[in-house]
C-alpha cells in the first residue's frame, strides 16, 4: 500500500465511490417509487446526448459531452412522460420505447459522424474506463498535502466531488417531503407540497448524477448503483433513515471490492492484466443484493395492500 | 330579468369570501372528469363550521372524486374551494385530509410514530429540528386513537382497522380546523369504527368541522348532523333530518335501493 | 436509391436476401410476443433477458476456445446466451415472488449486474487472446456486414421457429392477457404460461442478437405492441397488428442497412419502428394524441358552456375566465358581461332541459340510461318526442320556462 496504491488506485476507487454514492441515494427513492427503470432509462440516453453534442461543438470536451448528455436526459424524461401521458401508454412500456429509440439515434448518427478520431464509442459510453482515471503525480501518501500534486488530480474526482456533495445536500433538504410524497402522494399535495416538481426533480437529481458517472465510470456502474444497493438496503431494515445508510454502505463496499477484485484478482488467479472494474464493480454490487435476498433480515414482503395490485375503490 | 342583475361579475377574492363567512368548506362551480366523462358536474357546496357531515351516494357517484378534486390533489374542469373563508392555497394549515387506507403501499418502510410525524410537516418545514415535544404530540394523537403502544411498530404489520386509526392520528397531528375523511369507516372491525366516530364527535365538541365520505346508509342517523346527496350533481345538502328523505335517496340511488329499503333508512325511528 | 430497391426486392444478393427474411420474421414474431408482454404490463422484463445474454456469450466463447474451436460459432454463442438469459429471467422472477422488491428493481438489478458480469467477462477474453474477440462486440448492437452464409440461415431459421412456437401458443397467451383470474379460474396454470411467454421472449431476443444487438432487441419487442395499441380496443387485433409493424421494421431496416453499408441495421430496424410508433401517437384516429386534444378541448367547452347556461338561466354571477370566453365567443353575452338576446334564449332553453331531465329521472328511476345522466346530453337525445312532451306536463307552470 505505497506510493503505488496512490498512483494508480486511489483516484479511481475514491472516484468509484463517489459515483455510486451519488446515484444510490436517489435511487432509494426511486425505487420505492417503482420507478427503478428510470435510471436504466437515463443511462442509456446518454450516449445520444454526447454525440450530438460532439456534431454540435465539434469537440469532446468534458462540458459539452456533460451538458449534451443531461439535455438529452430531461428530454428522454419529457418524452416518457408525454409518451406515458399523452399515449396512455403504461410506464414500463413507455421507458422502452423511449430509450430505445434515442439510443438508436445515437448509434446511427455515431456510424454517421467522423468519430474514429477522437475516443468516442459505444463501449466507452457503457462502461467508460475508470481504471485510467491515475494520478501521474502523486508519489506517495505525501502527496495528498502537496499542493503541486493535488493539481494534478485527475478533473473527473472533482466533478463528481461535487456532484455527490449537490446530491446529498438535496437529500438532506428535500428529506420530508421526498419521504411524505413517496409514501402518501395524496397526502403530500394537500399539505402544499409540489408533489410533480418533488417528482421531476427527483428524476432530474438521478440524472445529473447519472451524467456525473458517465463521465467518470460509464453507464453501466449508474444502472447498477441506482438500482442493486437501495434493493439490497431495503431488504436490512423497516426504516427508510437506515435505509438510506445501509444503501451508502453497500455502495462503497461494491465501488472498493469491486475495483480491487477488478485491478487485483486477475494477478490472485495467476492472470497478468486488469479486468473491467465497471463490470466488476456492478457484479459485486449484484452479489451484495443476492446475499440480502437471500439473508436480509426483512427481506420478504408484509404489507397486505401493494399498490400493483388493483384495490377496490369508489371514486 | 333585468340586466344590470344578469351582470357577471369578474373573479375577485372579495367576492367570493362574501356570505361564507359561517362556512368550513365552500366549492362553487366545481366539476371534474376522468377522461371525457364527468365524475362530478357543477357541484356547489356549502358546510357550516362545526357540523359534522357526511358525503353519501351510489358507487361511481364522484364522492372521492369531490374530496379530491377540492383538495386539488386531481385537477378540476372548473370550480373554486375556499376553506373557513379563505382560498384554499391559503388555507392548507387549517385542512387535514385522510385519504383512503388502500391508497399507499403499506410496505414503505416507516414505523406508526413516522407516519404521525408527517402531519407536522407544515410546522417543521423543511428542515426544522423534530423536538422531543413534537414526538410526544405525536404519541398522543395515537393515544387518542388507542394506538399509542404502537408507536415504534413497523406499518406493514398492522390490520386494517389500526392502519385507519394510524392515519386518522396523522390528521390529529395537524390540529386542522377541517377534517376531510375518504371512507374512514371502510373495511375496519367494529371497535375501530367506534373508536374513530368518537374521536370525531370530539372533535366536533372542540368546534372543528368533519366531513367523511361514507357509504354506509344505515349508520347516516346516528354519526352525522349534516348529510350531502350526490351522483355526479349534487341531490341534497342540509341537516340529516330535512335532507334523508325517501325521494332524496330514490333520486341519489335511483333503482340501486329497493323502495322499502329507503323507506326504512329513512325513518329508522318509525 | 436504386439499391434501397434492390436490397428490399431481395436481389442484393443471396446473404442479405436471407438476413432480411429473416428480419422480417424475427420483426414479426416479436411484435406478436411483445404484444402479450405488453398487455401483461411486463415489456421491460425483456430488457433484463436481452442484457443478461451478454455474460452467456462470454462465457461460450471461453469455453469453445477451451475445447480448441474458434469460439465463433454463432448457434454455440447463441446458445450460451439462451442460457444466462434463462438464468436471468429467473432470478428476476425469484427475486419478485420471493422478496419484498418490486418486479422493476429486479429487472434493473438483474440487467446491470449481468451486463456488468459480461463486461468483465468481455475483457477477460480481451487479455486472453488479443483480436480474436473482435466479432463479440456485434452482440452489443448487432451487424449484418460480413454475414456468413450458415448465419443467416441461422437467423432466418430461428426467425421462423420463433414465429411458429407464437402461433401455436397464440390462444393461452391472449387468454393471459387479457383476463388473468379467467384463465387461471378456467384451469390454465398462469405460471406457466408466463413462462412460456418469456420462453418465447428469450427465443426472440437470442436471434436478434446477431441483427439488432442485445441494447435494441428489446425496442422490437416494446415498439410495435405500443404503436399498435393506438388502432385497436382487441387483444388479438394489437399482436395481429404488432406483428405486422415488427415484420416491416425488420424488413425495411435490413433493407436500408444492406443498401448504405454504413447505417448499423438494429438502429435502423429501431427507428424505423419509431417512426410507424410517433405517427400511430399522433394520428391515430381514437387514441391518437391529436383526436383526444381535440376531444378533451371540446369536452371542456362543452362543460363551461352547460354550466355557464346554467347560471346565467338563474341569474347567478358568473367568475370563472373560460366560462365567461366561451359564452363571449357564442356571443351568447356582450364583451361587458351582459347576456344577448339569444343567450337569453339559449339559457331558458338548457334550464328548460335541467327541468326535464329532473323529471325525468323522477319519472325512469330505475331506467339505468336516464339515472346515469351526465349534465351534458340534451335530453331529446335520449327520449322520444311523446316522453319529453309528458316531461312537459309536469313541469310546474310557475317555474317560469317557456318554449
Amino acid at each position: 500500500m505505497g506510493a503505488e496504491f496512490v498512483q494508480l488506485s486511489l483516484t479511481p476507487i475514491l472516484i468509484g465511490t463517489l459515483s455510486a454514492i451519488a446515484c444510490a441515494l436517489p435511487g432509494n427513492f426511486l425505487v420505492l417509487r417503482r420507478q427503478a427503470l428510470i435510471g436504466d432509462a437515463i443511462s442509456h440516453v446518454v450516449l445520444p446526448g454526447i454525440v450530438l453534442a460532439f456534431l454540435v461543438t465539434g469537440s469532446v470536451g468534458t462540458w459539452p459531452m456533460m451538458l449534451g448528455a443531461a439535455a438529452a436526459a430531461t428530454v428522454a424524461v419529457g418524452l416518457i412522460e408525454a409518451v406515458r401521458r399523452l399515449g396512455g401508454i403504461e410506464p414500463g412500456a413507455a421507458m422502452g420505447v423511449v430509450f430505445t429509440t434515442l439510443f438508436a439515434l445515437g448509434v446511427l448518427l455515431l456510424e454517421q459522424s467522423d468519430t474514429s478520431r477522437v475516443h468516442l464509442d459505444v463501449q466507452h459510453a457503457l462502461y467508460g474506463s475508470l481504471e485510467s482515471l491515475i494520478w501521474f503525480d502523486a508519489e506517495g501518501w505525501a502527496s495528498l498535502v502537496d499542493p503541486v500534486a493535488l493539481a494534478g488530480l485527475p478533473p473527473e474526482l472533482f466533478r463528481i466531488a461535487a456532484v455527490a456533495a449537490l446530491v446529498c445536500l438535496l437529500t438532506a433538504i428535500f428529506w420530508r417531503p421526498l419521504k411524505i410524497a413517496t409514501f402518501d402522494e395524496g397526502f403530500a399535495a394537500t399539505l402544499g407540497i409540489p408533489t410533480a416538481a418533488l417528482g421531476l426533480g427527483l428524476v432530474m437529481t438521478a440524472a445529473v448524477a447519472a451524467v456525473a458517472a458517465f463521465d467518470a465510470v460509464g453507464s453501466i456502474i449508474a444502472i447498477a448503483m441506482f438500482i442493486c444497493p437501495p434493493a439490497a438496503a431495503r431488504l436490512m431494515t423497516q426504516r427508510l433513515e437506515s435505509q438510506i445508510w445501509w444503501s451508502v454502505l453497500f455502495a462503497v463496499v461494491s465501488a472498493v471490492a469491486g475495483y480491487v477484485l477488478a485491478g487485483y484478482g486477475p494477478l490472485w488467479l495467476g492472470g497478468q492484466d486488469a479486468v473491467s472494474a465497471a463490470g466488476m464493480i456492478a457484479t459485486v454490487s449484484g452479489l451484495i443484493l443476492a446475499l440480502a435476498a437471500r439473508f436480509g433480515p426483512h427481506r420478504a414482503r408484509q404489507g397486505r395492500v401493494r399498490r400493483d395490485d388493483p384495490q377496490p375503490q369508489s371514486r | 330579468m333585468t340586466n344590470s342583475a344578469l351582470r357577471l361579475v369578474a373573479r375577485d377574492g372579495e367576492a367570493l369570501r362574501r356570505d361564507h363567512s359561517g362556512d368550513a368548506l365552500t366549492i362553487t362551480g366545481l366539476s371534474a372528469s376522468y377522461g371525457t366523462r364527468p365524475a362530478v358536474f357543477s357541484f356547489d357546496l356549502a358546510v357550516p363550521k362545526g357540523s359534522m357531515a357526511a358525503i353519501v351516494g351510489p358507487n361511481g357517484a364522484g364522492k372521492s372524486t369531490l374530496l379530491k378534486a377540492a383538495l386539488g390533489i386531481m385537477p378540476r374542469l372548473s370550480g373554486t374551494v375556499s376553506v373557513l373563508g379563505l382560498p384554499l392555497e391559503e388555507a392548507r394549515d387549517r385542512v387535514a385530509y385522510v385519504p383512503q387506507r388502500a391508497s399507499v403501499d403499506w410496505d414503505f418502510p416507516a414505523r406508526v410514530i413516522d407516519v404521525v410525524l408527517m402531519g407536522l410537516y407544515r410546522e417543521l418545514g423543511l428542515l426544522g429540528r423534530l423536538k422531543p415535544e413534537h414526538r410526544a404530540r405525536a404519541v398522543e394523537c395515537l393515544a387518542r386513537v388507542g394506538m399509542a403502544d404502537f408507536a415504534t411498530r413497523q406499518i406493514g404489520q398492522l390490520s386494517g382497522g389500526q392502519q385507519q386509526r394510524v392515519f386518522l392520528a396523522r390528521a390529529l397531528a395537524q390540529g386542522a380546523g377541517l377534517y376531510l375523511l375518504d371512507e374512514p369507516f371502510a373495511g375496519v372491525d367494529a371497535a375501530t369504527e367506534r373508536a374513530i366516530i368518537a374521536v370525531l364527535k370530539d372533535l366536533r365538541a372542540a368546534g372543528r368541522t368533519v366531513i367523511c365520505v361514507h357509504h354506509d346508509l344505515a349508520t347516516v342517523t346516528d354519526y352525522f348532523d349534516r348529510i350531502v346527496l350526490m351522483n355526479v350533481h349534487k341531490i341534497a345538502d342540509g341537516p340529516v333530518e330535512t335532507v334523508f328523505t325517501p325521494e332524496n335517496l330514490q333520486a341519489a340511488y335511483g333503482g340501486l335501493l329497493a323502495t322499502a329499503q329507503i323507506e326504512g333508512l329513512a325513518h329508522p325511528a318509525g | 436509391m436504386s439499391t434501397l430497391l434492390q436490397a428490399l426486392s431481395l436481389s442484393a444478393g443471396y446473404n442479405a436476401a436471407l438476413v432480411a427474411i429473416g428480419a422480417a420474421l424475427l420483426g414479426i414474431a416479436a411484435g406478436f410476443v411483445g404484444s402479450f408482454l405488453f398487455l401483461r404490463k411486463r415489456a421491460l422484463v425483456s430488457d433484463a433477458i436481452a442484457h443478461a445474454t451478454l455474460p452467456g456469450v462470454g462465457v461460450a466463447f471461453l469455453v469453445m476456445v477451451a475445447l480448441g474451436g474458434s469460439g465463433r460459432s454463432l448457434p454455440g454463442l447463441l446458445a450460451g446466451a439462451a442460457l444466462t438469459a434463462a438464468l436471468g429471467l429467473l432470478a428476476v422472477d425469484w427475486i419478485a415472488r420471493r422478496t419484498r422488491l418490486a418486479e422493476d428493481a429486479a429487472i434493473g438489478a438483474v440487467l446491470s449486474v449481468f451486463f456488468g458480469t459480461g463486461i468483465v467477462l468481455l475483457t477477460v477474453i480481451q487479455t486472453l487472446s488479443a483480436g480474436k474477440q473482435a466479432g463479440l462486440k456485434d452482440f452489443l448492437l448487432g451487424s449484418t456486414a460480413g454475414m456468413l452464409m450458415v448465419d443467416a440461415v441461422v437467423i432466418a431459421a430461428g426467425g421462423l421457429i420463433a414465429l411458429a412456437l407464437a402461433l401455436i401458443m397464440r390462444r393461452p397467451m391472449i387468454l393471459v392477457a387479457f383476463d388473468a383470474e379467467f384463465a387461471a379460474a378456467t384451469g390454465w396454470n398462469l405460471r406457466r404460461i408466463d413462462m412460456a411467454m418469456m420462453g418465447l421472449v428469450l427465443a426472440v431476443t437470442v436471434i436478434g442478437l446477431k441483427v439488432v444487438g442485445l441494447i435494441l432487441i428489446v425496442a422490437l419487442i416494446i415498439i410495435p405492441p405500443a404503436a399498435a395499441r393506438f388502432w385497436t380496443e382487441r387483444a388479438d387485433h394489437l399482436a395481429l397488428i404488432a406483428g405486422g409493424i415488427g415484420g416491416v421494421a425488420g424488413y425495411v431496416g435490413t433493407g436500408i442497412s444492406a443498401a448504405a453499408p454504413d447505417l448499423p441495421a438494429g438502429a435502423v430496424i429501431v427507428l424505423v419502428c419509431a417512426t410507424i410508433f410517433t405517427l400511430s401517437l399522433l394520428a391515430a384516429p381514437v387514441r391518437g394524441v391529436l383526436a383526444a386534444l381535440i376531444r378533451r378541448r371540446r369536452f371542456q367547452i362543452r362543460v363551461h358552456l352547460r354550466q355557464g347556461l346554467l347560471a346565467m338561466a338563474r341569474q347567478e354571477p358568473i367568475f370563472d375566465p373560460l366560462t365567461l370566453a366561451v359564452l363571449r365567443r357564442r356571443g351568447l353575452i356582450r364583451s361587458d358581461g351582459v347576456p344577448t338576446e339569444a343567450g337569453r334564449a339559449e339559457a331558458a332553453r338548457t334550464r328548460r332541459d335541467e327541468l326535464r331531465w329532473e323529471i325525468a329521472r323522477a319519472m325512469h328511476r330505475d331506467d339505468p340510461a336516464v339515472a346515469s345522466y351526465d349534465g351534458l346530453t340534451p335530453i331529446d337525445a335520449l327520449l322520444t318526442a311523446d316522453q319529453i312532451a309528458e316531461i312537459d306536463r309536469r313541469i310546474p307552470p310557475a317555474s317560469g320556462v317557456t318554449g
